[in-house]
């Protein structure tokens, strides 16, 4: 469609063109000032060519070229034009930038328009190479526009390549560790990756091996394949995938290292946290933003029972305190929710909120440092099995099964929740409170149900937390923890189970392996969530319902898909986006 | 329906424990309150001085508690992003009043000073509506139709946004306010410990409160966001800019906040990058704490809450002998919100927000 020999290209609306470039100059401006620009910088995308700061440069460049080009018919030159033109108008601003942090000392304001986003951006030089951005993103412009109309058949396995090649460098620091462990791949491993990015001969050998792999194998999913199959056979390849996938679930924390290990022990925390929420907002629509509360329950209840220190009230071992931190939390949601369920779903939010600052600085205050140790907490907490440290369950690893396991009983209790009589109540009440209430169900009653489960799950999890770190502090009880699990939800799709394990994978896993992008975490999720509601509500892997809601065509088209339910009742229907 | 007796008794539990609730929160304002008073350990000066900076917090609550109160008045929406609102234009005064600092007009007598602060309080009412507007134009205007769940959690996305933007453009530090030199000296009053400052912060308070009052009630663009408030549709087909209604109130809501930024960081002398999100929180209770969409309501709320907040850890708590009982001000003042969204959701002067169900 975009080939140029086939259509005769369209004319460039230069007004346009201008436009998202400002608009990616000032998103190019952003992104330095706020930092990520030199943040990003010490990691290398291929060692000594270009940095991950510049990629985010690089970045900003090829979005406005493709904003630009994308559903137009240019030609070849034209769009190469237009993408040169926009990435020097976005490059316009870097530019300007570097000359204005040196004849001004824009330092005292913000605090990254530095000597070092300055050289970021001119690749050292300083303010004499304030032409190199506009320079270097037009070209970066260019080469998309060349890029997106160039032939299918260069056009696919090229842009493959590029993106290879970002995943290999951004991932290097985490592929590189276990490829050297090996004897067998050390040399492979010391090819590719440098401390700190790909080589460059690393680089070229991802680029050539992906496009000769795209070449060579034509492009055929694996998904068409098995919808090729015979039916008899295509229901035997289901449990080999579930079995596979089991495989590499249960394998994950040993391949990888400690760190690693660390990082899926927490990303399992939140899946669990994730699925127990998942009952009160994605199933009953009660958007509850004190989850921290219940988790602190469930945190400080292990931590007295077990604890061998100060604080310790009764030396349990650690499974016989679990249970009782699970019904502690319960009824702790029982009596926070009691009082709250009869209002309405925001101004739930809000009063949720307050519960979990309150009970933050509760923890934290004079008046139960008697009991919980404020500010120097709770330590000496045991771990749940108790193992000389060369042990296959040593250290996080342990956790994470047990977070595993106890994830899966949560989805299980879940999943056959959801099918249960009460179940379909809390999907009545999140879609109309009031239709619910004239069908015979008891609001408070059943919300109450959701919201006990919600916060029994929550003290799971801490209990499980208190494991993991052998401590607790009144420190580890914040805000984020209750924002984490509710925006994990929701990027991951409402009452979804694959949703929530998307979404703790992309929110809590990945700003935990870069440690760069934890600086930017929470700028993330902001963003994330705006851009959910506005153009996916839905979540990333919506549940079943909602999926098969969405082939229901819509008879209002003028809606942006989201009803309009008047009483202020969580609601989250379906989008026609996606 | 039938209802069993399971339900019949778990009814009952639930209205038990409300009433116990009730009684509970009662016994603890009445006991404390008289053991303190009997206890006779606080004077005159302690007592005025917790009502004097009751009375400045009060007032700035209630600035930022009508940004609140109008949004939600005509969208129904919390506008979750207004305490960062409020945070940026403390930031934005900050950096006037170092560049004032620097010439040297805070600390020559109260002519000059006051010539600053009020420049800083345009400054940063400028730049927060701007900031308010932007947010609106790109988190909220998209999802105006949308169930209200969508755009509160665009508003929570919003609100972390700007406050990891301003950590990122600003560093995580604490900015510590220059100081203005009169505003720190008492008032020659007898018997009473009132600083500049909090005579500055309440006469400015409760003159922008009186012009944004004369604003709603006697302007032709008052009157078009009172209209769009009672009803949308109705208010489009009188002929009613709806749009721009919904825009003015934004930016009037960012104005009130922008100057309570200023307000509040002359009060506390400091500003960071999360320094809006707990007066926000407390602002939105005294929004509802007055009646929902109610502009005189939002700033009785916000002085009520100011009061309690301020005497209420003294008066309440340390008759019980709770250690420390400043640490649990928030407590009190989110104690206050779930009571106030509990027993009375209509608020103290009652809701004016139309619609099926208060």
């Amino acid at each position: 469609m975009m080939d140029a020999a086939v259509a005769p290209g369209a004319a460039v609306d230069w007004r346009r063109v201008f436009r998202i470039g400002l608009l990616g100059g000032v998103v190019a401006l952003y992104v330095s000032l706020v930092g990520m620009v030199e943040v990003f910088n010490p990691r290398a995308l291929v060692t000594g060519v270009i940095t991950l700061g510049q990629t985010s440069m690089v970045l900003v460049g090829v979005g406005a070229a493709y904003l630009i080009i994308r559903g137009q018919s240019f030609d070849r030159t034209r769009a190469a034009a237009a993408g040169a033109v926009a990435g020097a108008v976005v490059g316009v601003f870097p530019a300007a930038l570097v000359v204005v942090s040196e004849l001004v000392n824009l330092r005292a304001m913000f605090l990254r328009a530095s000597p070092g986003t300055s050289d970021v951006l001119t690749f050292g030089l300083g303010v004499v190479g304030a032409w190199v951005p506009i320079v270097a993103l037009a070209a970066v412009g260019g080469a998309t526009g060349l890029l997106m109309t160039a032939r299918a058949d260069i056009r696919r396995p090229a842009s493959a390549a590029l993106m290879a090649l970002l995943l290999t460098g951004l991932f290097a620091g985490l592929l590189r560790p276990p490829l050297l462990a090996s004897s067998v791949t050390a040399a492979l491993g010391r090819f590719l990756f440098a401390s700190d990015g790909l080589t460059v001969a690393g680089a070229i050998f991802t680029l050539i091996a992906v496009v000769a792999g795209r070449v060579a194998v034509r492009r055929v999913s694996l998904r068409s394949r098995v919808a090729a199959l015979p039916p008899e056979r295509r229901r035997a390849v289901r449990p080999v995938g579930l079995i596979a996938l089991i495989l590499l679930v249960l394998w994950l924390p040993h391949g990888i290292g400690p760190f690693f290990a660390q990082v899926v022990a927490v990303v399992a925390l939140y899946v669990l946290m994730g699925l127990g929420l998942n009952i009160t907002l994605g199933l009953a629509g009660l958007l509850d933003l004190g989850f921290v509360a219940f988790f602190a329950v469930g945190a400080y209840t292990v931590g007295l029972l077990t604890s061998t220190a100060e604080y310790g009230i009764a030396l349990w071992p650690f499974w016989a305190a679990v249970p009782f931190a699970v019904l502690l939390a319960m009824a702790f949601g029982a009596f926070f929710g009691l009082p709250i369920l009869g209002i309405r779903g925001d101004y739930l939010a809000i009063a949720t909120l307050g519960f979990g600052e309150i009970i933050r600085i509760l923890a934290g205050s004079d008046l139960l440092k008697g009991l919980l140790g404020g500010p120097r907490g709770i330590i000496n907490i045991p771990k749940p099995i108790e193992v000389s440290p060369d042990h296959i369950l040593a250290g996080p690893v342990q956790i994470y099964y047990i977070a595993l396991v106890a994830a899966v009983a949560v989805a299980f209790v879940a999943i056959r929740l959801r099918a249960s009589r009460l179940g379909r109540a809390w999907i009545a009440i999140r879609e109309d409170e009031d239709v619910a209430e004239a069908l015979g169900i008891n609001l408070v009653q059943t919300k109450l149900l959701a919201y006990m489960l919600g916060a029994a799950f929550a003290g799971l999890g801490g209990a499980v937390f208190a494991g993991l770190l052998g401590s607790m502090f009144a420190s580890s009880i914040t805000l984020f923890v209750s924002i984490n699990v509710a925006a994990l939800i929701i990027v991951g799709g409402m009452g979804s189970i694959p949703g929530v394990v998307v979404g703790a994978i992309f929110l809590i896993g990945v700003p935990e392996l870069f440690r760069e992008f934890s600086d930017y975490r929470f700028l993330f999720y902001g963003i994330a969530l705006i851009a959910m509601m506005r153009f996916r509500p839905e979540g990333l892997l919506p549940s079943g319902i909602v999926q098969r809601e969405l082939h229901v065509p819509e008879p209002d088209a003028d809606s942006d898909g989201l009803g309009d339910d008047g009483d202020g009742t969580a609601r989250l229907s379906p989008g026609t986006a996606g | 329906m039938r209802t069993s007796a399971v339900d019949r008794i778990t009814e009952f539990a639930i209205a038990a424990f409300l009433w116990s609730f009730r009684i509970a929160v009662v016994l603890v304002v009445v006991v404390g309150s008289y053991l303190t008073l009997s206890s006779g350990k606080y004077s005159w000066e302690t007592w005025s001085s917790l009502i004097v900076s009751g009375l400045s917090t009060g007032s700035i609550y209630a600035l930022i508690a009508l940004g609140y109160t109008m949004v939600y008045g005509i969208l129904r929406m919390i506008n979750f992003a207004h305490g960062e609102i409020f945070m940026g234009g403390a930031f934005a005064g900050y950096f006037v009043a170092t560049l004032f600092a620097s010439a040297g007009f805070l600390d020559q007598g109260p002519l000059p000073a006051l010539f600053a602060v009020a420049v800083m309080i345009l400054v940063a009412a400028a730049f927060s509506t701007g900031l308010a507007l932007l947010v609106e134009r790109i988190a909220y205007r998209p999802l105006r139709n949308a169930p209200r769940l969508v755009p509160l959690i665009s508003a929570i996305g919003a609100s972390f946004f700007l406050q990891y933007t301003f950590r990122g453009f600003f560093g995580s530090g604490i900015y510590v306010y220059p100081d203005v030199s009169v505003l720190g000296q008492q008032v020659p009053i007898e018997f009473l410990r009132l600083r500049w400052v909090d005579v500055l912060v309440v006469v400015s308070a409760v003159a922008m409160m009186t012009g944004l009052y004369l604003f709603v009630m006697r302007t032709r663009m008052g009157t078009a966001i009172r209209a769009v408030s009672e009803d949308k549709s109705t208010a489009e087909l009188m002929g009613i800019d709806v749009n721009r209604a919904i825009v003015t109130t934004f930016a009037v809501g960012a104005a009130m906040a922008g100057a309570a930024g200023v307000l509040y960081a002359l009060l506390f002398r400091q500003v960071f990058f999360f320094s809006g999100f707990i007066p926000g929180i407390k602002a939105f209770t005294a929004a509802v704490l007055g009646g929902i969409g109610n502009v005189p309501g939002a700033m009785l709320g916000g002085l009520f809450l100011g009061q309690v907040e301020s005497v209420g850890p003294t008066l309440f708590l340390d008759g019980l002998n709770v250690p420390s009982p400043n640490q649990l001000k928030d407590v009190i003042a989110f104690t206050l919100l779930v009571l106030v969204l509990v027993f009375r959701p209509s608020g103290i002067l009652g809701e004016r927000v139309t619609g099926q169900r208060a």
